[in-house]
């Protein structure tokens, strides 16, 4: 277990230091920020004088070092644009991504387990067929088409939610979230579902597979055989059985949907991560850039690692070795 | 984002059409609290952090200049009531009396000495005020209310360049770094609103300051939101969530036009849409002969120059591609600016003659060439490319194009990558030399001339008179010699003027807004229709 959790760390370290090196080289490669950032008319000293500020005069190889450098001490540098470390411009803008992400998964768990449960026990009845006919637009409709038709329908013609951001947020421990308002709660809906779509259509799927795979099994009949209700079959014989695909979806999804929440969040104008990447990427502010891939670097070791941790509990079969780095 | 632009405002369009926007709820008119969406977001609340225009817009709400420009660019007062020059390039500025600082401070000649000191040294500015100041040799203080500003030359810039620079109080910001102005601690302002906070990403939150000198604005508090996306921003007006938009896409104005709830507001853009060309450089890197073969540069004859300027229709340009939004141009200065040129008719429409111009020129069967531009900076900008492109091939030169995303479109222009390219030019100023001196005056880095002419056009005539206009006192000596230099260049064929864009604003039913050409969002002049 330990030795698990070692190994992960390093793996994640070397994952780290190559994509900040690869990042690094490929924002250099794109061209000159100061271009961006200047106003048109600034004269060629003025020019000059803010490449040195920043430190971008210096060969690229150097750059690297000190940023490597820097990166040891926890400093990942200051963004050009708003001349704030990049760590505190990510993290502030964090939790608005892990909960938007969060009301996602679960939307899309409590949702698309029942939903595949009923669809793979009645595979041919009307709700079954519905249901998987259901499933095809969730994967098909691409998501910004569906954030937009979401926006129009709701709050445009209907009025019942607003168009746009977090609305009203309450600090828990520090952290601003929306949930815990009505009107935050409001703002939240939209997004989410937007952003649960597909994984919902995913998992519809998946357990449907599962169920059809795992109920024809003599375990199943012998359970019904005994007797049991139900009730008792699937929620304790077939859904322990069918769950750690499952798992490892949901906790892959989970990775991605906060990793590439982006489309949602510039839609919905949701203030996280996904959108300071976006507009970062646009003002070539490499210090965020840099940065940002860092915590979801970071963020899918942890992910991995609780998945692994997942599946021993579910399935005791399973022993967690270090796997050789 | 274009696809989705296109896709919402159809859904739109059918929506708005089919119900009426019936679900508006409308009463706005007693509004205490305003919201705006902004297309960009500030990077800072440091009046002096980064000299853009997106920054100035949102620090000009909690700050004021010594100068002003009204909506049509002209000079007005602000927190200086009068200016005259003295003589030997002295100018007396007289302070308008009785204005205090948002915490109730009197405004004093010693802030704007302050403002003078610290403006031009703030750390690790990306866009630094330095050029703005940098008329300057000498400020001193007469009285509480009255500077005097020795200029380094004769020339009426320095004006220009107060309407640049925030004044901010010596007092809040003696030792204040960005950090304390984005945390409001020294966001101390004279202008018509207070500071409340500033949530990077998301808003700044404003309220009312009762005392401003020109009067109160209409409505008690104020956010100012940023939601960059085009779609978002529109469908945040037409759900009611917010009471202004700006930068509202060319596709949408039609419907919010037709819309009863929603009112527009318009106005000529201080940028102007051209073609930059190499002509400087025999071996450029985009054009072949049309059988491929390298040839010398033909961009560096006039008349080919010429030939393209006649191969591009404007007009349909703008009625297709802009939705009516916006006028041919036929040079960078717009018509509200000191120095435009009236002589100087946009481009005419001639293909036959185009064709001609160039077997003339020696390239009767054309040649081969990529137009480069961007696709997310200015309005339908990527259309635009595609579009002058297949013109050119209609007068037989064989075209590519390549548009790209801004970061890489403006770097690679600058390092001199391309051969002809689609830009634009904001002459924020107001005046034709600022367009002169950064467009078409020969590229020189140590005179600070030229640093946008990335096509590196040199003609001595245009420097002198264009440096001539800089360093005359008066103001219509000054806009005939722009005037001059303009007419030789675009004669010249120099970059190829295509269009003034325009700026369109639209806010709820109940409101009434003052439209600028500088592209500023100012909820200053958002005011209740009664």
């Amino acid at each position: 277990m330990t030795a698990l959790v070692v190994s992960r760390i390093l793996q994640g370290l070397g994952v780290m230091l190559a994509m900040s090196l690869i990042v690094f080289v490929g924002v250099y490669a794109i061209g000159d920020p100061v271009e961006i950032l200047i106003n048109p008319d600034a004269d060629q000293a003025t020019r000059a004088e803010v490449t040195r500020s920043l430190g971008l005069d210096r060969p690229v190889w150097e750059q690297y070092g000190l940023f490597l450098f820097n990166a040891l001490q926890g400093d990942l540098g200051r963004s050009f644009v708003f001349n704030m470390p990049a760590i505190e411009l990510i993290l502030e803008r964090m939790p608005a991504t892990l909960e938007l992400a969060i009301a996602a998964t679960l939307l899309a768990v409590l949702l698309g387990i029942p939903l595949g449960l009923v669809a793979g026990m009645k595979p041919a009845s009307r709700t079954g067929r519905t249901i998987m006919a259901g499933s095809i637009l969730g994967f098909s409709l691409p998501t910004f088409w569906v954030g937009l038709l979401l926006i129009l329908v709701f709050s445009i013609w209907l009025g019942w939610l607003p168009s746009f951001g977090q609305g009203e947020t309450v600090d828990v421990l520090g952290i601003p979230v929306s949930f815990l308002t009505a009107d935050g709660l409001a703002h939240l809906i939209l997004p989410a579902l937007n952003l649960a779509l597909f994984k919902l259509a995913l998992l519809i799927r998946l357990t449907r597979a599962g169920v059809k795979e795992v109920m024809p099994q003599d375990y199943i009949r012998f359970a019904r055989a005994k007797g049991l209700t139900g009730r008792r079959i699937i929620g304790l014989h077939v859904l322990k059985n069918i769950l750690i695909p499952i798992v490892t979806v949901i906790g892959i999804e989970f990775g991605s949907v906060v990793a590439f929440a982006v489309v949602t969040e510039s839609i919905f104008n949701w203030p996280g991560m996904g959108k300071l990447i976006i507009e970062s990427i646009y003002m070539l502010d490499r210090p965020v850039i840099v940065a940002y891939l860092m915590v979801i670097v970071v963020l899918f070791v942890v992910i991995n690692l609780v998945v692994d941790l997942l599946y021993s509990a579910l399935d005791p079969r399973v022993r967690l070795k270090a796997m050789p780095a | 984002m274009r696809l989705c632009n296109v896709l919402l405002t159809n859904t739109m369009i059918a929506g708005a059409t089919a119900i009426g926007l019936a679900a508006l709820t409308a009463g706005t008119a007693l509004a205490q609290h305003v919201d705006v969406a902004v297309r960009s977001e500030t990077a800072s609340v440091d009046p002096h952090f980064s000299y853009v225009a997106t920054n100035k817009a949102a620090v000009t709400h909690i700050f004021d200049t010594l100068i002003q420009r009204d909506q049509n660019l002209q000079l007005v007062p602000g927190l200086a009531t009068d200016w005259t020059h003295l003589g030997d390039g002295v100018w007396e500025l007289s302070l308008r009396e009785g204005v205090t600082w948002h915490d109730g401070e009197p405004f004093t000649a010693d802030d704007v000495m302050f403002t003078f000191e610290r403006a031009p040294n703030v750390p690790n500015s990306p866009a630094p005020f330095g050029q703005f100041l940098s008329q300057i040799e000498d400020a001193v203080v007469v009285d509480d209310h009255t500077i005097h500003i020795t200029t380094r030359n004769t020339s009426p810039q320095l004006l220009f360049d107060l309407a640049e620079v925030p004044i901010i109080s010596r007092h809040a910001g003696e030792g204040a770094a960005t950090e304390d102005y984005n945390s409001g601690a020294a966001t101390i302002g004279t202008g018509p609103f207070r500071f409340v906070s500033w949530t990077p990403g998301q808003a700044i939150e404003l309220v009312r300051n009762d005392d401003y000198w020109a009067g109160p604005a209409a409505y008690e508090s104020l956010n100012l939101i940023a939601i960059p996306n085009d779609a978002t921003r529109v469908a945040a007006l037409l759900s009611g969530d917010v009471d202004l938009i700006d930068a509202v896409p060319p596709d949408s104005v039609e419907m919010l036009e037709n819309s009863d709830e929603i009112d527009v507001w318009m106005i000529p853009d201080v940028y102007t849409a051209y073609l930059h060309m190499d002509t400087n450089r025999t071996d450029t890197p985009h054009i072949t002969g049309s059988d491929g073969e390298p040839i010398d540069n033909p961009l560096l004859n006039r008349d080919v120059r010429e030939a393209l300027s006649l191969a591009i229709d404007r007009e349909a340009i703008i009625d297709r591609l802009l939705h009516g939004l916006g006028r041919p141009a036929g040079q960078l200065a717009g018509e509200f600016m000191v120095g435009y040129n009236p002589e100087l008719a946009p481009g005419a429409y001639d293909p036959d003659r185009a064709r001609e111009l160039l077997a003339d020129a020696g390239y009767p069967d054309g040649f081969s060439m990529t137009l480069h531009g961007p696709n997310n900076r200015y309005v339908a900008d990527g259309d635009i490319a595609q579009a002058i492109a297949q013109m050119f091939e209609r007068i037989g030169v064989d075209m590519e194009v390549e548009t790209m995303p801004s970061n890489v479109f403006f770097p690679s222009a600058s390092n001199l990558d391309f051969s002809i390219f689609f830009i634009a030019w904001g002459s924020a100023q107001g005046t034709a030399w600022h367009g002169l001196r950064g467009v078409l005056m020969t590229h020189d880095a140590e005179q600070g001339y030229g640093p946008s002419n990335r096509g590196r056009y040199s003609n001595a005539d245009v420097d002198r008179l264009t440096i001539a206009s800089m360093s005359t006192f008066d103001l219509d000596e000054a806009a005939s010699l722009s005037a001059e230099a303009a007419a030789l260049a675009f004669n010249d064929y120099a970059i190829i003027p295509l269009h003034y864009q325009m700026n369109v604003w639209a806010s709820r039913d109940g409101f009434e807004y003052l439209p600028r050409q500088d592209q500023m969002t100012l909820a200053y002049g958002l005011t209740l229709d009664d």
